[in-house]
């Protein structure tokens, strides 16, 4: 058979010569892995990270036979003496990193977030965070991102498993600048960091650097009297985007991002929400034990009463539809539309 | 910083013997004050662990020394056996023993490398301390630490999990010579013997179908321990290395000996006193 660059490979045998290249014009609805790799825009983990290892020797990188997906292979062509493809071996991979972190390098482990958590739940416990070893994992394509794969490759539940370990920061990204951003400023915290990413083509929501996005506070992002809105993740996007849209009907929302999941800014939430006495959160993640679990903790834990509170996620009792991502989002209302129409809900609650 | 590299002669095997009784009479003891502990297979590994600490492995005064061999325990209930060996090279103190268990004290069933000094990685849950060990023996070779060795003590039963096998494939595909797995090959898990439970064997034909090197040394005789691990392959070359440990649970005691009904277990005042008068005879 011959590849699209021309190369000659035996029957029934892969052609270790070949690159992904695209052989015909990108499909916004694609998952081939050669149209994805453009597409990909925010998928910048690898390439800052290869960026960062270029003054930093203590950074190697550890993907689990997923680094076009993961978009590793920008560290791998960069710094390929510091990156390690452990293969299908997602809990070894975890492990191992912990033993590098050990001789102080500091490992950034990439995969699936639905493997990264569930499947390595024990070893992001009992290796990473009981030790307090300072190993990154890159958990991509969280929430609902890989659509019509279905369950076995969702992850929403990662954030109430994360959100109950000692020692773990958890930090999700919504862009690409964010994205870099959490990368730069998490490289110094000495325990283990969960940076939950999407599959790569979030819009953008900050601007390049980031202004506004510090670890450990959450970041106001528009202004509002009358409603308070927290997402993170993709829902940010469609939080931002339904303010407007509720500003035209003389409503202002005030809309956070509450890309630090652990530890959570409690603080900030009570601030944000006592002016206006109603949140709506939006996250990409089960109504149970995520954004909004810790936004309920935090007004608890203040003791401010009275909030009219409203949540947006995967319904407790059920896993995901098959069908593409953007389409799950609009059906779980985690777009603009989705989110205005639960503000008015409220409102009018 | 340097470290003794030791030949395999009759001191050295003199030093082995009085150091593995030192491990099972401390472990009477110190079971004692917690009154629920792991004899048997810290009575096992009596010898291989003698012969680690008898200058084998690579470690120093300072127990942070950069270049130090690392010893993984990956059956992390053997803990008991090897807080006495910290503590007699001066890791820890003494005092620390007698209070083993108690509120607060970090000595614990299972080791924890942040409370105490000498504990290169903190372990109980089976099956992760080899991939541990690939990680340390692929820093090992990033740094060019050309002489360290990183060790990791097996349990047989443990070799069910499949993580293990994860790291294997991933110690060969690396080219870890500077890796070394020592299987207590006890013959023993919890619920009774290994082949009965869930075989591990063949423990030798499995790890070289991974692309090991396998060695076979009966693990109570001190001699052979002193010559099998003074004379393992450089940690240069390219293949790891899996030495099958062949031992007895409960080594030493003859009624926990192969038992079992003494996987956990505690011996009273009068037990303890006629076991340490049965270890001092042998």
């Amino acid at each position: 058979m011959t590849t699209t660059d021309g190369q000659r490979s035996g029957p029934g045998e892969a052609d270790l010569s070949r690159r992904y290249i695209a052989a015909r014009p990108s499909d916004p609805e694609s998952w081939d892995l050669a149209d994805s790799e453009r597409m990909n825009r925010a998928a910048v983990a690898g390439m800052t990270l290869a960026e960062l290892a270029d003054d930093d020797p203590r950074i190697v990188v550890l993907t689990a036979d997923l680094k076009y997906s993961s978009r590793t292979v920008d560290f791998e062509r960069r710094h390929p003496e510091r990156f390690f493809n452990v293969g299908i071996a997602e809990q070894h991979m975890m492990t191992m990193a912990a033993g590098m972190a050990t001789f102080g390098y500091v490992p950034y482990v990439a995969t699936f977030a639905s493997y990264a958590s569930l499947l390595c739940a024990e070893q992001l416990r009992t290796d990473l965070a009981y030790p307090g070893l300072p190993v990154r994992v890159l958990a991509h394509h969280a929430g609902i991102a890989l659509g019509f794969y279905g369950t076995s490759h969702h992850a929403t539940e990662d954030l109430g498993l994360l959100r109950s370990i000692a020692n773990m920061t958890v930090v999700c990204p919504c862009d690409a600048a964010s994205t870099r951003r959490a990368l730069v400023d998490t490289l110094g915290v000495p325990g283990p960091v969960y940076l939950r990413l999407g599959r790569g083509r979030e819009p953008d929501v900050y601007p390049p650097g980031a202004t506004g996005f510090a670890i450990g506070r959450l970041a106001k992002l528009r202004d509002g009297d009358d409603l308070t809105i927290v997402a993170n993740g993709i829902a940010v996007r469609g939080a931002l985007d339904a303010a407007e849209r509720l500003a035209t009907d003389g409503v202002q929302a005030a809309v956070l991002d509450a890309h630090t999941v652990r530890p959570f800014d409690a603080e900030g939430l009570c601030t944000a929400v006592e002016p206006t006495g109603r949140l709506l959160v939006a996250e990409e993640h089960n109504v149970i034990g995520g954004v909004a679990s810790a936004c309920a903790d935090a007004l608890i834990d203040a003791g401010i009463g009275g909030v009219r509170m409203a949540r947006l996620g995967m319904p407790a009792d059920e896993y995901a539809l098959i069908g593409p991502p953007t389409a799950l989002w609009h059906h779980y209302g985690l777009d603009a539309d989705g989110i205005a129409a639960a503000a008015r809900l409220l409102l009018h609650d | 910083m340097s470290a003794t590299e030791r030949v395999p002669d009759a001191s050295l095997v003199r030093e082995i013997k009085a150091r593995a009784a030192m491990i099972r009479r401390e472990t009477i003891r110190l079971i004692g004050v917690a009154k629920s502990g792991h004899y048997t297979s810290v009575y096992s590994s009596a010898e291989i662990l003698a012969t680690l600490y008898s200058g084998v492995m690579r470690i120093a005064e300072d127990p942070g020394w950069a270049e130090r061999d690392r010893l993984i325990l990956s059956k992390g209930h053997v803990a008991v056996g090897v807080y006495p060996l910290l503590a007699e090279r001066g890791y820890i103190d003494h005092a620390l023993l007698d209070d083993y268990t108690r509120l607060g004290n970090p000595l614990g069933d299972h080791p924890d490398m942040r409370g105490v000094p000498g504990i290169d990685f903190s372990s109980g849950s089976l099956g992760h301390g080899l991939s541990v060990g690939v990680g340390m023996a692929t820093a090992a070779r990033l740094r060019e630490y050309a002489r360290t060795r990183i060790w990791v003590l097996l349990g047989d039963q443990e070799l069910n999990e499949g993580q293990i096998w994860e790291a294997a494939q991933a110690a060969s595909q690396f080219r870890l010579g500077n890796l070394c797995a020592i299987v207590d090959r006890n013959q023993m898990g919890l619920d009774g013997v290994t082949e009965e439970v869930m075989s591990v064997e063949p423990i030798r034909g499995r790890f070289e179908a991974f692309g090991w090197q396998v060695l076979d040394v009966d693990g109570h005789d001190a001699a052979a321990l002193a010559r099998t691990l003074t004379s393992l392959p450089d940690p240069t070359e390219d293949q790891p290395v899996c030495v099958i440990a062949r031992t007895v649970k409960g080594k030493g005691v003859g009624y926990m000996e192969l038992s079992r009904t003494w996987h956990l277990g505690y011996l009273a005042p009068a037990d303890a006193a006629e076991a340490l008068r049965e270890l001092e005879e042998t």
